[in-house]
């Protein structure tokens, strides 16, 4: 496929995931519920409540410039709390994805999830002490790291972590599965 | 008592503690854990922000293992982010019924296969349902006496499901704790938000909401967790959050299971106090 209708098909699957979260939020009647249970909402540029009106009148970029989605710490109490019983809080995790999927999600969490899920790819399980050292050179930034070195040092003073050797090459663990994953998602 | 023991990952690194006591209580109350060799990780939190098919073909992997094995029991789950997602593929198949047919594709690919039912409960839930304050009591042979505990439930070991206490103002870790001959701190945070994630990625949030409870816990010897993200965004940067808050927010954290283990009088060996990254003098003085 070329750039162009590359470009063209992404833009579809973002209409229409857009419209799947929009359909999640249609009943939303601003009473705010959400905004006043959420823990992070002090820190956001739009409140939770202020975000569903925005899907509900399809502003998508603003909504995917801002920073309120990636704030979410899945606490689930807008969730538990909201009078029609919509899913908030899986609507944030679809908004993150969509934001993955077009490639502008905020950088720091982004990084953090993918290096997540290679490393779960790789081993089956997470190594923590590989995840953050990964994840720390997906960054490339020199400050980071050293904002965490004492927490890992202690870590490693109790054998919590340990350095493993990496495993670059060979099929991951659970290489068909994730494989599978891409082809199905690709097919709908 | 039977279960299907799902560690999760967290608990072979920076939560080992908590495995090995809860293995500890477990054989204590005389209750069989049965492992699955073969098991993977349950997406975490991150799956579900790279793609829904993932984040549930995940967890499904581990409940089609132990579906495998043909054997009428419930998964126990210590960390509440796997409890969470394991709990999920349940709740979702019902809803969506070609959700399940997806996975099952995915799974072919392993030669395993889901087709739902087995149910996947927290920890607390089985201490504090299936268990019960009577039956620790009856096992209890040095009491914590003097020790006022704060008991922490965090979020997604109540929501969204929930089922077992109240998601909002939780209280089934309180009969447990005047079991152990403790004494509960009163508080109204516990099950407000830690931050989670975030302190790994939005650092000056998780440091502001995890200030908020330990500044709440005060007054109290220790935290009792039931998750090992929370258990570490408490006891793990609590220099860096006292130092935010400008006051010393230092305090003992522990795990729910070390505590029944030191009243059951189980050896250093069961409890590994040594691996808690915050645990303080006087409360070893307590103890």
């Amino acid at each position: 496929m070329s750039d162009e209708k590359l470009e063209l098909a992404e833009a579809h699957t973002a209409v229409d995931f857009m419209a799947s979260i929009r359909e999640n939020i249609q009943a939303c009647m601003q009473c705010g519920t959400c905004t006043g249970s959420c823990g992070s909402a002090y820190a956001m540029d739009f409140t939770p409540r202020q975000m569903w009106r925005m899907i509900q009148l399809g502003l998508v970029d603003e909504i995917l410039r801002s920073r309120t989605f990636s704030l979410c710490s899945s606490c689930y109490y807008c969730t538990l709390r909201c009078p029609r019983g919509l899913p908030l809080t899986e609507t944030i995790h679809a908004l993150k994805q969509l934001a993955v999927a077009k490639g502008i999600a905020e950088k720091k969490g982004a990084r953090f999830y993918q290096t997540f899920l290679d490393t779960v790819r790789r081993y089956g399980r997470v190594r923590e002490m590989e995840l953050m050292a990964r994840y720390f050179l997906s960054m490339k930034s020199p400050m980071l790291p050293l904002s965490f070195t004492p927490l890992g040092m202690r870590l490693m003073i109790k054998k919590k972590v340990s350095p493993e050797m990496p495993k670059f090459f060979g099929p991951g663990k659970l290489e068909g599965i994730f494989r599978k994953v891409r082809e199905l998602e690709a097919r709908s | 008592m039977k279960y299907f023991y799902y560690s999760g990952c967290s608990l072979e690194g920076t939560a080992l503690e908590y495995d090995i006591s809860t293995r500890a209580v477990m054989q204590a109350l005389g209750i069989e854990l049965i492992e699955l060799d073969d098991w993977t990780c349950c997406g975490a939190s991150a799956a579900e922000t790279v793609s829904e098919l993932l984040s549930m073909v995940l967890p499904a992997r581990n409940l089609a293992l132990a579906a495998k094995m043909n054997m009428d029991c419930d998964f126990l789950i210590p960390c509440s982010a796997c409890y969470l997602n394991l709990r999920k593929v349940d709740e979702h198949i019902g809803k969506d019924e070609g959700l399940l047919e997806k996975i099952n594709e995915v799974l072919q690919e392993e030669e395993l296969s889901y087709r739902g039912g087995i149910k996947s409960r927290h920890l607390l839930d089985v201490i504090s349902t299936d268990i019960g304050a009577g039956m620790i009591e009856a096992r209890v042979n040095r009491k914590l006496s003097g020790l006022r505990i704060a008991p922490y439930y965090g979020c997604q070991a109540l929501r969204p499901y929930g089922g077992y206490d109240d998601p909002e103002q939780p209280r089934c870790m309180e009969p447990l704790i005047e079991a152990l001959g403790a004494e509960v701190h009163p508080w109204a945070m516990a099950a407000k938000c830690c931050g989670a994630g975030l302190m790994t990625t939005k650092k000056e949030i998780a440091v502001e909401l995890t200030g908020e409870l330990l500044k709440a816990a005060k007054g109290a010897d220790c935290i009792a967790t039931v998750c090992p993200m929370c258990q570490m965004n408490l006891d793990s940067y609590q220099r860096t959050v006292s130092q935010a808050k400008g006051e010393d927010l230092r305090i003992s954290v522990l795990y729910l299971p070390q505590l029944i283990g030191m009243a059951f009088g189980l050896p250093e060996k069961d409890i590994k106090l040594e691996l808690n990254m915050a645990v303080s003098d006087s409360l070893r003085a307590k103890l």
